[in-house]
């Protein structure tokens, strides 16, 4: 019996060869090529346009996470990515769904962090008349993907996917996304996979000029304080192991950005600690009075430099970096290494020796004693600092932290020292609150048998919470260690600092995150007090399941040091000097 | 200073966005953008007219670089270079002032495209002082409409500089 068609699509058109042992709609293309890659596992919410894909993904072995919004799959998917160095994958719908994602494809970019997106779009002859869940998702992602692609016929899907997952994993990686029209999914053709990938346009330079790289190791032999500066690009680069090499080889410090950190071992005794903003007095004061700064797969970022015209003003620059168009972007450098960091640093290694750096080391130390990193205590009251010094001593150092933005994100980077890299997931260069908890979702995803725990802000926390239920459905043992200050506390600080304590806006009510928590079935805890704030740790990492604590905190509690804001890294405030 | 760079793109749709986003993003302005099919099949070549401080222009050309679409970059202003661009005046013409017209613009061997009862329509080729020269002499009849196309440039044979 003929039953009667509900879908008002027309049937998919057929273009290519009717029948033949390769073909396929572009949508089975599409989840073929994704096995061909490796993909196992990916973020996404189902809609109109896409339903042709999730047709073929359905029963295709691939694991599909259903999140409760796109933002939610697409901070997981980064997430995902951060902690393994792979492309995070997404898929979302036409419209909406595309531009849910935004906010997360703009934080890959900022933070380099390899993504594939897979959008949904309206059929190929509706586009540009305004149709049903119709946007323009490649003309308003284009400033903030490293590339994009519309594809127009479904041959084109297999180079297209394989070309996406080149260009988002190598160079500096970035988000790539892919729009695909509801006919082209539905379309049939001939699956042919690429043998190789060729893209004129596309060539990371890896391997660093030779030239250049004995022109750098001829300034290192003949500096007397120099310093490493090192970010992102080391972990990106898996360049961990030869950073230290390179610095116990050589004798010189090293100073982290916020997105280094677990690059090099805080506990090494060559670890100065993070610098710019929020970093610490000795880290910014040896950016100042160091004679050569060679930044490795860092970025000279606002945040870390201060005032332009202040920031390390006594040092001849190196520059490591894959990208070179951050070259001179910021800060004027006199020896520009462009290439991978791991081969630059391995390609300098046999060239270096040490350094002499005895005296400059207990410069530093002497600085680090005199202003070290440190918070005022009050019997009864639990501070924010201890919650993530409790939580370092509890996992011994070994726990993959993810982050909100914001105090607690500063707290966290500064008081959880970090033992190796892609253990440390949080928004660098956007700053977006919302990431941190899906972020973990992904990380925990990825590494089933580690403690993922994710700091956040009792705000932040609001902003992506409805993934409790992701969590929950998905079994995923993530503990949440919100710091609850009652306030946008990062603004608030500055509120108080910079504008006279008028509070605008940034005193903020929460709901009472326990019951949240068991609402949707999910171990929920308070603790108001250190001695509750212990013990709660404790039981929150022996329960197998996610957990959900709210930490009690002072409300007017500042992240210090802090290099205010249009001042150079020498005009540091709350040093505890007073 | 007024720079004239020469972009190779791959002839895909969305590349003029990605190019011309890139400028509005650094607040450089466009003077003019020429676009058109190159010597080889499926590459297009964009001469882009623009004016800022060099430093931010080197940025521009590195991120340039950057787009996947992008083949090749050339900042010609310190090259040799052939730099043309293509004009259309309509200028209002009378019985009398028609021959004065058609006599001065001669040197700058432009041609009478089009003659109406008020106007002529004058169609000029040149480096955009000529071209600026010309409208300028034109002015005092009464310029109706202008449209330019913007310069197109090529960097000299002969004279290309040896890498070294």
């Amino acid at each position: 019996m003929e039953t009667q068609k509900l879908d008002v699509m027309p049937a998919p058109e057929v273009s290519a060869p009717a029948a033949g042992p390769g073909v396929m709609t572009g949508a089975a293309m599409l989840v073929e090529s994704l096995k061909r890659e490796g993909v196992d596992l990916m973020f996404g919410y189902p809609g109109g346009a896409v339903l042709p894909i999730y047709d073929a993904l359905y029963e295709s072995g691939i694991r599909h996470v259903l999140t409760r919004h796109e933002q939610g799959a697409v901070h997981a998917a980064e997430g995902y990515a951060r902690v393994t160095g792979r492309p995070g994958v997404v898929l979302a719908t036409s419209g909406p769904g595309a531009t849910n994602l935004v906010t997360g494809i703009a934080d890959a970019y900022m933070d380099s962090t390899p993504l594939v997106l897979f959008t949904g779009q309206v059929s190929t002859d509706l586009i540009g008349s305004d149709s049903f869940q119709e946007a323009d998702i490649i003309g308003i992602t284009m400033p903030i993907t490293k590339h994009s692609y519309q594809v127009r016929d479904a041959r084109d899907i297999p180079r297209v996917v394989r070309e996406a997952f080149h260009i988002a994993s190598t160079g500096r990686p970035g988000p790539v996304l892919i729009d695909i029209p509801k006919n082209v999914a539905n379309q049939t053709a001939e699956f042919e996979w690429p043998e190789r990938v060729f893209i004129r346009g596309y060539n990371p330079t890896y391997e660093p000029n030779p030239a250049q790289v004995a022109r750098v190791v001829e300034a290192i032999r003949e500096a007397r304080r120099p310093l490493l500066y090192v970010g992102g690009g080391v972990v990106h680069s898996g360049a961990a192991e030869e950073l230290r090499e390179f610095a116990h080889k050589t004798g010189i410090p090293v100073v982290s950005t916020l997105m280094g950190l677990g690059a090099f071992p805080s506990a090494d005794p060559l670890f100065v600690g993070m610098l710019g903003m929020h970093g610490t007095f000795a880290a910014n004061r040896a950016v100042m009075e160091c004679d050569l700064l060679i930044a490795v797969g860092a970025r000279f970022d606002d945040r870390v430099t201060g005032k332009l015209e202040r920031f390390s003003p006594r040092s001849k620059k190196v520059h490591i970096d894959i990208d070179p168009a951050e070259i001179g972007k910021n800060v004027p450098v006199e020896l520009p290494l462009v290439g991978d960091v791991k081969r630059a640093l391995a390609a300098m290694l046999p060239e270096v020796g040490p350094v002499g750096t005895k005296a400059w080391l207990d410069q530093i130390r002497a600085w680090d004693d005199q202003w070290p990193l440190r918070y005022k205590t009050e019997p009864g009251t639990l501070k924010p600092q201890q919650v993530v010094e409790m939580l370092w001593e509890a996992t011994g150092g070994d726990a993959i932290l993810t982050t909100e933005v914001g105090q607690h994100q500063m707290w966290a980077a500064l008081f959880y020292k970090f033992k190796r890299p892609r253990q440390w997931v949080t928004s660098g260069g956007l700053g977006t609150m919302g990431y941190g908890f899906p972020a973990a979702m992904g990380a925990q995803l990825a590494k089933p048998g580690e403690k993922v725990i994710c700091v956040a802000g009792d705000a932040s926390f609001q902003m992506n919470m409805q993934e409790l239920q992701t969590v929950a459905e998905n079994g995923l043992p993530i503990k949440v260690a919100i710091i609850n200050n009652g306030y946008l506390g990062m603004v608030r600080q500055w509120q108080q600092l910079f504008y006279d304590r008028r509070y605008a806006e940034s005193r903020i009510g929460a709901p009472d995150f326990v019951r949240v928590a068991e609402a949707f079935g999910i171990r929920g805890m308070r603790a108001q007090t250190p001695e509750e704030a212990r013990e709660a740790i404790r039981e929150m990492l022996e329960h197998p399941g996610p957990v959900v604590v709210d930490f009690v905190v002072p409300e007017e509690e500042n992240v210090f040091p802090m290099v205010p804001p249009g001042a150079g890294t020498d005009e540091m405030i709350g040093r505890w000097d007073d | 200073m007024r720079r004239v760079l020469s972009v190779l793109v791959n002839d895909q749709p969305g590349v003029l966005a990605r190019v011309a986003g890139l400028f509005s993003r650094r607040g450089f302005n466009i003077e003019s953008i020429t676009v058109g099919n190159a010597e080889e099949a499926g590459l297009s070549r964009m001469t882009i007219v623009t004016s800022g401080d060099e430093r931010t222009l080197e940025q521009v050309m590195k991120q340039l670089h950057k787009l996947v679409d992008v083949i090749k970059v050339n900042d010609l202003t310190e090259e040799p270079m052939v730099a043309r661009e293509l004009v259309l005046i309509k200028v209002t013409a009378t019985a009398t002032t028609r021959p004065e017209i058609t006599h001065l613009i001669e040197p700058f061997r432009a041609a009478i495209v089009d003659v109406g009862r008020n106007s002529l329509v004058v169609q000029a080729t040149g480096d955009m002082d000529k071209i600026d020269a010309l409208i300028e002499l034109l002015r005092p009849y009464g310029i109706k409409e202008i449209a330019r196309t913007g310069v197109t440039a090529l960097m000299r044979g002969s004279l290309a500089k040896v890498r070294v």
